[in-house]
């Protein structure tokens, strides 16, 4: 279920200090053990009790409701709710009730409020239903968790969990980039020489495995396992899971970097000729194309929330697109050299940037203001946000990992790793604890506990469905595709009145459809033999034509006058009417 | 005819004349002599015989002219014996005459000498009666109390439809048996269930024939009437009961028999009387003992009443009551007995427990002929037009106008218009007394608003009065402190100044105000004049209007001036003084977004590989990569300045421009070299209105782009939906998205409920009028359930 404002990101998600939640007979077990705070518990419990059972006795009153048996109900009523579970599902807060309402109005707001407030609290009460909870690390004391190696954790989790920790030695066509699926069961690896190929990661079971004979800057899962993208030296390639072509689409051409928005059904891709694109990978068109006009964009990224692309630039900036607007959203000045590298997290609250000025940045996107900053000693080539709030930063051959970079204030990372080669590609795997690294001497995917989201929505993204599903899945998701135009900064913009004038609806059409749909057609005189399309006769008749019109024009307007005086004289009458009661004094007028 | 009569005195005429008059003449000589046969009037045949002798003479003269005209004249002659003969001694001789009362009083042999007074009474009063209405009048009186009568009919089912229109989901057939079995005991089922098919009904056949148990009852239908069987005592004793009371059923018939035979209607009256107070003694016996029998006898009551109030009964509508009436007048004993009539409806049309509704009572009034009450006129209080007292007067001139109606027969259609003239007296009246009212109040406010007027004056002038005394008060300090430095006393002056110029501003000020006030109620007061010279309702209106006005409290006073001491600090410096540092100060700020204090964190692991090194096979990347190096070593300022220009940029493109209207060489010398002189060019220069403000008016380091989406615009809501009143309610009712994804399934369903559900196969009848009931009885229901929750 989606959250509106998911809360879980903001909390320590691996929190040290949680303590398990608190149960009954656990209690017991605690007074039994201090006497004199037994008492005293005693007797307020009984105190507590004599007023639960008057409380009770009232309800029974009250309700004159009682069971066969003769028990009454010791639990009355629907059970209760946190309140912070439902403040996690609120959206919007309520509007105060003007004094005087019509009263359709008044009912349609009553109904619109208690609707609203049912699915609130019972997506608080079905929360319960999501018991999986995130793992963490936990180092011993005086033992800090970035120290311990991938090698001990792979030891001490279950076989299946350690079997998550691989190598991959792929020094031939180094180095790689990779991508999960939405799922987290599928692996895409790209090769800078050439070499793709996709493995169902979990079973380590090769799809497929080829070699375009080109270099290859990026690779992208489409919405299923069965579609894949490659952009290759020239052109964007499509392949499908056993590595057939499926696609060369020759409109993309140089593409260095690639975004897949799965609601949308639409591949970004960035390209050296510094153009952002849009495919539309349902029906196979160039939804957008937009030039940027600040050079080879290497770096890209995508906010999940709204699906806006962040691009970062040389000069510093990270810009803001939608494919609805030719020009940047927002441009915002982040690093004083190059960016290196953008990511977004999942609520599409913070963004993370590095830079060539060796730092890491946080900031808040919806007010584009900076949070924390950080100074990495070699910078940061590559990010990645897990599900959960963590952060991957690549520096040369070393992948750390960072918990609660905008919350609190980090002095080391939460885990480090180093790799063979340099890091090219980093990906979290979404419902894994699982983080892939590629690298120039292959890849690595290595274990991160608590970064992948323990619950998945099986309706969306269900990492263990079948064949059947998944084509169920295909055909829902297509029907709920959202349209391009919906893309904007801020999501719940649909669901506002649009306050434009006519005017600029109008021109906004005329933008749309290429000519004026109210235009008036211009009046071409027909050509007549035998001299009669003579100059002046051509210009008579147009000065006929434009007489005709003017005359039209006046009569409505005239028209409309008339109109208008008789509505206002008969408004007068009436008024006078109504005014003009008889009076005993009438007699004496003249 | 009347021509004649009045051209009996012309001496004069011409020829053409005398042709007609001789042809009226003729048809008259006929009409007499028709007339002669009938009638036995001695006064007129004087003047007929004159009439004759003319005619004569007319005709000689006639006679003279010629044959032709003889003619004509045969040819013309018609007359209908109808319009100059009538029963009543008028003929319609006279033509337009009036008829004179003397006239109709001659024929009658003998007139009693009152009657001849009221008569003569009538004659003075000279009141000529209105026609009846036209025809399309009384129409459209009557569609209007008929449409009144179906609007009120109509009217009854608006709540019904109100309910299912604003009704969450209406579900048709709206009334429904509910299914499967209701909240009975399941045996009524069971005992309704009836057989069906062929092989039931034999079953049944048989099981009925042999008087079998069909419903599982514990004994058969022979074994009830065997246990049912009774003892011979037991028999005995009850055929010496039954005996006992038939015995006694015809004693008691033979009584009533007896009784009912005696004449005395005395005798009948005691025992009805006693009967009656035994009746009602019973009745509170049985309230107190048997409440349900004796709501049932209420009930019986209650129709009584109900049968008494619908018969013509007691009402003096009989032919009893009629010759009574006419003896009512004099004769004592029929107007009691009349009135005793009138009792007894009384009486029994009397509800038995709730008090007496007035409205009946008026009904009842109304049944009363005008001189039942002659009598004790001025002791009945009940009669609503001897409540009043403006209509009084008119009333005994009504009732006198009654009694000559008695006398002479009039058609129902004059005592309606009469009663219709009634209605407008009172109409009048009513307009006259509000008008009275309202001319006593406006005298009150008037008096009120000169009070308060004198009131504000007084205030000016204790103002006055303690401006002076603190001028005073100053003058005094000064000489105290005369020994001081002359620059104090400079100080206390200018302040002393300062406050006295404000004083006096303040009170000219308010002087001002009231001036304007006087002023307006000065030149409210001719007006008011005017209108109560010009009297109608609506000035009447505005007076009253214009009052509270004039009652409202003064203006309060002008907002103090800005202290003196406001203006001794230093006025904020000149824009361009602070654009300067304001721009230097954004641009540091944003140095210092991006110099933000930054954490350094330590990674255990050193990187052994310097990224970018590795993979420098394209030349044209290393470049690349290298100028980033480069880029990075003088990184700074240069990207600070850049996005500072760039966003200078945007923001001057966002600023309309300013349109320059003037044109060289008009008004002046133009040519090369010349320009505009300034003040023709300030003048001339169209500044637009500021933009709003931007959204990255408060962020140094952000672009945010103010071009509108239209590309969402096709998918929002373009003009508020009709409840709501504005856009916020709406984008809350919107908020809340409904499909599954983002719900659970209960609130989908209830969210996407439909509005109207119909059941497959069942006919959808209009509502009948019952429902109509049952859910007023419901409403009731709620009402009555609502007020006990809302007091627990």
């Amino acid at each position: 279920m989606a959250v509106p404002g998911e809360a879980s990101v903001d909390e320590s998600h691996v929190g040290e200090n949680k303590t398990p939640p608190g149960r009954y007979w656990k209690e017991k077990q605690e007074e039994g053990k201090d006497g004199q705070q037994t008492e005293q518990t005693l007797q307020q419990k009984k105190k507590k009790k004599q007023k639960a059972k008057k409380r009770k006795q009232k309800e029974d009153q009250r309700d004159g409701k009682k069971f066969i048996s003769g028990k009454s109900d010791p639990f009355p009523g629907p059970a209760p709710i946190p309140e912070d579970r439902v403040q996690k599902f609120k959206r919007k807060d309520k509007i105060k009730k003007p004094p005087h309402q019509h009263y359709k109005l008044r009912d349609v707001i009553a109904r619109s409020e208690e609707a609203s407030e049912m699915a609130q609290k019972q997506a608080a009460r079905f929360d319960l239903l999501l018991p999986e909870d995130a793992g963490f690390l936990e180092g011993d004391e005086d033992e800090d968790t970035c120290t311990i190696s991938q090698e001990d954790i792979a030891g001490a989790v279950d076989i299946t969990s350690g079997a998550k920790y691989f190598n991959l030695k792929l020094p031939q066509f180094g180095p790689y980039r990779l991508d999960y699926s939405k799922t987290g069961r599928h692996l895409l690896l790209g090769g800078r020489r050439g070499h793709v190929s996709c493995i169902d990661w979990q079973s380590k079971q090769l799809m497929c495995e080829i070699n375009v004979m080109e270099s290859v800057n990026d690779v992208k899962w489409l919405h299923s396992e069965t579609m894949y993208a490659v952009a290759q030296k020239k052109w964007l390639y499509i392949y499908d899971s056993n590595g057939i072509e499926l696609h060369c689409i020759r409109k993309f051409n140089d593409v260095l970097r690639m975004q897949f928005l799965p609601y949308h059904f639409l591949l970004a891709t960035a390209s050296a000729t510094s153009f952002l694109q849009y495919l539309d990978v349902s029906v196979g068109k160039e939804v957008a194309a937009i030039c940027t006009k600040t050079g080879r964009l290497d770096v890209m990224c995508q906010n999940p929330h709204n699906a806006i692309i962040h691009l970062g630039h040389h000069n510093g900036t990270v810009t803001l697109w939608s494919p609805n607007q030719k020009e940047a959203l927002v441009k915002m000045l982040c690093h004083q050299g190059g960016v290196r590298s953008v990511t977004v997290d999942k609520t599409g609250t913070y963004m993370v940037t590095s830079g060539m000025d060796k730092k890491l940045k946080v900031f808040d996107i919806r007010t584009f203001k900076p949070l924390k900053s950080y100074f990495l000693p070699a910078g940061a080539s590559s990010l990645s946000l897990s599900q959960r709030g963590l952060l991957s930063a690549a520096t040369g051959d070393i992948v750390q990992v960072y918990r609660d970079v905008w919350s609190t204030p980090v002095t080391k990372p939460y885990m480090a790793h180093r790799v063979r080669g340099t890091a090219w590609g980093l990906h979290f795997c979404p419902f894994e604890d699982v983080l892939g690294v590629g690298h120039g001497e292959g890849f690595t995917s290595m274990l991160v506990p608590g970064a992948g989201e323990p619950n998945f929505d099986g309706l969306d993204a269900n990492p263990y469905r079948s064949a059947k599903q998944r084509q169920e899945w295909e055909v829902k998701a297509l029907l709920e595709k959202i349209q391009p135009e919906l893309i904007s900064l801020d999501p719940s913009e649909l669901g506002r009145v649009d306050h434009a004038t006519f005017e600029q609806r109008h021109q906004d059409r005329v933008q749309a459809l290429g000519f004026d749909p109210l235009a008036k057609e211009k009046f071409v005189p027909k050509y007549k033999k035998k001299g009669r399309s003579s100059a002046g006769n051509v210009e008579k008749r147009k000065k006929q034509v434009a007489h005709e019109d003017q005359r039209d024009v006046i009569r409505k307007t005239v028209e409309d006058k008339m109109k208008m005086e008789k509505e206002k004289k008969q408004r007068e009458k009436k008024a006078a009417v109504l005014s003009n009661q008889r009076s005993a004094l009438d007699r004496f007028k003249k | 005819m009347v021509k004649v009569s009045e051209k009996k005195k012309s001496v004069k005429k011409s020829s053409e004349e005398e042709e007609e008059e001789v042809r009226y003449g003729e048809e008259e000589e006929e009409d007499g002599e028709l007339r002669g046969e009938g009638d036995e009037e001695e006064g007129d045949e004087e003047e007929e015989e004159d009439e004759r002798k003319r005619q004569k003479l007319l005709d000689a003269i006639g006679s003279l002219g010629g044959r032709r005209k003889r003619r004509k004249r045969s040819q013309a002659e018609r007359s209908e014996a109808a319009a100059l003969m009538s029963e009543f001694t008028v003929n319609a001789e006279g033509g337009g005459d009036k008829v004179q009362l003397s006239d109709l009083i001659g024929t009658a042999d003998r007139v009693p000498a009152k009657t001849r007074k009221q008569l003569e009474n009538l004659q003075r009063v000279r009141k000529s009666i209105q026609s009846p209405l036209s025809r399309r009048e009384s129409d459209r009186i009557q569609r209007d109390v008929a449409f009144q009568k179906a609007a009120s009919e109509v009217s009854r089912w608006k709540e019904v439809i109100r309910q299912n229109q604003r009704a969450e989901q209406l579900v048709f057939p709206l009334h429904q048996d509910p299914p499967g079995p209701g909240p009975g005991p399941v045996e009524r089922l069971v005992s309704g269930w009836r057989a069906r098919t062929p092989l039931e009904e034999e079953v049944f056949a048989l099981l009925s024939a042999n008087k079998q148990p069909i419903h599982d009852p514990v004994l058969t239908p022979r074994e009830e009437a065997s246990v049912r069987a009774m003892s011979l005592e037991e028999a005995k004793v009850r055929r010496a009961e039954l005996q006992k009371a038939r015995a006694l059923q015809s004693y008691y018939e033979a009584r009533a028999r007896r009784e009912r035979k005696i004449k005395s209607k005395k005798y009948h009256r005691v025992q009805n009387k006693a009967k009656r107070k035994e009746f009602l003694k019973k009745f509170e016996e049985m309230v107190e003992a048997d409440p349900a029998g004796a709501l049932e006898e209420l009930h019986r009551m209650e129709v009584a009443r109900m049968k008494e109030r619908m018969s013509l009964k007691h009402q003096n509508s009989g032919k009893w009551a009629k010759s009574k009436a006419i003896m009512a007048k004099y004769d004592e004993g029929a107007r009691r007995a009349m009135q005793q009539q009138l009792e007894v409806n009384k009486e029994l049309t009397q509800k038995v427990v709730t008090s007496l509704n007035e409205e009946e009572e008026e009904e009842e009034e109304e049944v009363l002929p005008g001189f039942v009450n002659d009598a004790e006129r001025g002791v009945d209080s009940s009669n609503p037009w001897m409540r009043g007292k403006l209509s009084e007067e008119r009333k005994e001139a009504e009732e006198e106008e009654e009694e000559v109606m008695e006398t002479v027969d009039l058609t129902v259609e004059e005592e309606e218009e009469e009663e219709e003239e009634e209605v407008k007296e009172t109409e009048e009246e009513v307009l006259l007394r509000e008008f009275d009212s309202r001319r006593k109040l406006r005298q009150a406010e008037e008096a009120e608003t000169a009070p308060v007027i004198s009131v504000e004056e007084e205030e000016e002038e204790e103002e006055r009065a303690a401006s002076d005394r603190e001028e005073e008060e100053e003058e005094e300090e000064e000489r105290a402190a005369s020994d001081r430095e002359e620059e104090e006393e400079e100080e206390e002056k200018a302040a002393s100044d300062r406050e006295e110029e404000e004083l006096s501003e303040f009170t000219t000020l308010f002087r001002g105000i009231s001036d304007a006030e006087k002023v307006a109620t000065d030149s409210a007061a001719p007006l008011q004049e005017g209108l109560i010279r010009i009297r109608t309702l609506e000035d009447v209106d505005l007076l009253s209007q214009e009052a509270p006005d004039d009652e409202a409290p003064p203006l309060p006073p002008p907002p103090p001036l800005p202290q003196p001491s406001a203006a001794v600090n230093p006025p904020p410096p000149a824009t361009e003084k602070t654009g300067k540092p304001k721009k230097r100060k954004r641009g540091i700020e944003l140095k210092q977004v991006l110099t933000k204090d930054t954490k350094a964190i330590k990674v255990p692991l050193a990187p052994t590989v310097e990224d970018g090194e590795e993979d420098g096979e394209e030349d044209g990347e290393e470049d690349e990569e290298q100028r980033g190096l480069i880029r990075e070593a003088f990184a700074g300022d240069d990207v600070v300045s850049d996005f500072l220009k760039d966003k200078r940029k945007q923001e001057d493109s966002g600023k309309p421009a300013v349109v320059d209207l003037t044109l060289p060489g008009w008004g002046e010398w133009g040519g090369t070299g010349l320009k505009p002189s300034r003040g023709k060019r300030r003048r001339f220069r169209v500044k637009a209105a500021p933009p709003p403000p931007r959204k990255d008016q408060h962020l140094p380091s952000v672009i945010i782009s103010e071009k509108r989406n239209s590309a969402i615009s096709g998918h929002q809501v373009n003009s508020l939906p009709f409840p709501f009143a504005n856009p916020a309610q709406f984008e809350s009712a919107v908020r809340t998205p409904l499909g599954r994804t983002w719900n659970t399934e209960r609130t989908v369903k209830k969210v996407v409920k439909p509005r109207v559900v119909t059941r497959m196969g069942a006919i959808i009848e209009p509502m009948q009028r019952e429902e109509l009931m049952k859910d007023r009885k419901r409403a009731g229901g709620k009402t009555t359930l609502d007020s006990l929750t809302k007091k627990h």
